[in-house]
């Protein structure tokens, strides 16, 4: 029963995963895709001496890095209020699960169009409260350019991360806290303990490895994926929002230098994989 | 005390109010600009929230009539469903083998199950590509019917391992003792009490293969083959001109029927990642 998926598994994940490390060591390219001549490690040192690279590597620790920051808390948010019940509560369960229903790409193309650089009507509300504009806090110009500027192209980039993985995560979570026995809550309302003394001494120690392995799980994701960037920023202006996924895209597919791109893939494997053994040592842990 | 339950009553719906507003503010941008009128949409002066002319059909209508939307549409419906399918007849009988596997083997093969689920297709589509073009599905929808299991069946093994190991041994012993078949122990014990395991996976691997943009993007570059995720792009955005309107409405079109989908599912997805079974009263 359990060998066709493993033989799957092997077949479609394993043998492309040694390729892969195989093709980061030959002179590979789109053209010619046989993998021959053994080069060594020359395409890790050719991709590392890219500008490019290091822009990339850079940007995807740092959208990594906020983006699970931001996610932590805001899942802890949507989670306290999802916990309880409420009047309307189908309908906010719908609301708040759309950005997961929506494509990553598709959801991406309409954040392009909602952070337009012309006509984004988050520019249209600044200017209307009087923050944007000729004369105003946030500049002369009448426009943001969200995606044209290196921190807030970043920025961008991270908000829409969040808001597409928001729904996951809480979902995950919310599992653990339902978990969580009634009493526990009863008895600390009992004994006078207020709301935030109750979600720092009860609610975030039971959730807390729960948490960190739905933060991770969502988080790797994340980091592995190109789709967002792919589609809004295009790692522009210039390098300064390339990310690594969307580089090994890049260079690899677009570029046609098969090597270089499957070693610039690798270069994620040695991060994803402390991570992971470490939301594993965790969910195991709980399961005891 | 009457003024601190006011007090955190208001907190809460504002909490839930911007929790809301934030995850819909792009998709009731997306549907408000579907039904704009160029004139009204491209005038910065304009109140873009808005309907400075009247809203027109007529980007949908271009949408399906002068697109290949429909045609993505379909891929998309058709490699999510064959997905789904493969996904459960692969894992569900993996997870449930796995979870009757005492000892240390089990465990650890568990671990590597969900060590392969993280293993991005960004690292695999490289070579996969390769694999892909050598057994000449290039350019299909086979392509990415054939890979998409790759994300799909792991997570689902994963997750559906868990809720066999909570059936707890003794309801299958004693059905086994009853003179019932192991497969008739499986079909019609196990599987019902996974049921809320079974309905995540499919929302998921439904999902994953819908929003999946690499892999669709790579292997396939033939309009025929596309799925909406690498086809809407490409389709409404020619160089530097962008059907916004028409972009907007395929969106929301796969978008919203989902999120209402997923959304009355709630429910069940949050029971599908509950690790801990509540025990039948029958036990």
């Amino acid at each position: 029963m359990l060998a066709p998926a493993v033989i799957y598994v092997i077949a479609l994940v394993a043998v492309p995963f040694f390729l892969a490390i195989a093709l980061s060591l030959s002179e590979a390219t789109v053209g010619n895709p046989a993998i021959q001549q053994f080069v060594g490690l020359d395409n890790f040192i050719s991709v590392v001496h890219d500008a490019a690279f290091m822009f990339a590597l850079r940007n995807s620790i740092i959208i990594t890095v906020a983006t699970l920051a931001l996610l932590t808390i805001l899942t802890i948010l949507q989670v306290e209020l999802l916990a309880r019940d409420f009047p309307g509560k189908r309908l906010a369960q719908i609301l708040l699960i759309l950005p997961w229903a929506m494509p990553v790409a598709l959801a991406a193309v309409g954040w392009l169009w909602l952070l337009d650089s012309e006509f984004s009507p988050i520019d249209w509300i600044l200017r209307a409260v009087g923050l944007l504009g000729p004369g105003t806090v946030l500049g002369p110009a009448n426009n943001l350019f969200y995606l044209g500027r290196e921190w807030l192209g970043i920025g961008a980039v991270v908000i829409i991360n969040v808001w597409r993985t928001l729904p996951l995560s809480t979902i995950i979570v919310l599992a653990g806290r339902t978990a969580i026995p009634n009493e526990l809550f009863e008895q600390a309302e009992l004994d006078g303990a207020g709301y935030f003394r109750i979600l720092f001494q009860i609610t975030l120690p039971a959730l807390a490895i729960l948490l960190t392995v739905a933060i991770l799980f969502t988080v790797l994701v994340i980091f592995g994926d190109m789709t967002v960037v792919a589609l809004t920023t295009r790692g522009g202006p210039g390098y300064t929002t390339e990310i690594l996924p969307y580089w090994a895209y890049l260079k690899g597919i677009q570029g046609g230098a098969l090597s270089q791109g499957a070693a610039i893939a690798l270069f994620l494997f040695p991060v994803l994989l402390a991570v992971s053994i470490l939301a594993l040592r965790m969910a195991y842990r709980r399961q005891e | 005390m009457r003024t601190g339950q006011t007090l955190r009553m208001v907190g809460f719906y504002a909490a839930l109010l911007l929790s809301c507003a934030f995850a819909i503010f792009p998709a009731a941008w997306m549907l408000i600009t579907a039904f704009k009128r160029n004139a009204d949409l491209y005038d910065p002066a304009n109140n873009p929230f808005l309907f400075n002319l009247p809203p027109t059909l007529s980007h949908i209508g271009f949408l399906f009539t002068e697109t290949n939307y429909p045609v993505f549409l379909w891929n998309s419906l058709f490699i999510g469903v064959v997905v789904v399918a493969i996904t459960l007849v692969l894992a569900v009988p993996a997870a449930y083998s796995l979870a009757r596997l005492m000892g240390h083997w089990g465990e650890h093969s568990s671990i590597a199950i969900f060590l392969v689920y993280l293993i991005p297709p960004t690292l695999l589509f490289i070579p996969l590509y390769e694999v892909v073009t050598l057994l000449g599905l290039a350019n299909t929808v086979w392509s990415l019917i054939l890979v998409y299991p790759t994300i799909t069946v792991p997570f689902c093994t994963w997750l559906l391992l868990s809720f066999f190991r909570s059936i707890p041994r003794e309801i299958e012993e004693a059905a086994l003792t009853d003179g019932w078949s192991r497969i008739g122990v499986f079909f019609r014990v196990a599987l019902p009490l996974a049921v809320p395991g079974i309905t995540t996976c499919i929302v998921f691997a439904f999902a994953l293969s819908l929003s999946d943009y690499i892999y669709a993007a790579v292997f396939v570059s033939s309009t025929a083959s596309r799925t909406v995720s690498a086809g809407v792009p490409t389709e409404l955005i020619r160089g530097d001109i962008y059907y916004w309107q028409a972009l907007m409405a395929a969106t929301a079109i796969v978008g919203l029927p989902l999120a209402v989908v997923y959304g009355l599912l709630f429910d069940w997805l949050v029971k599908g990642f509950q690790v801990e079974l509540p025990r039948s009263p029958r036990a």
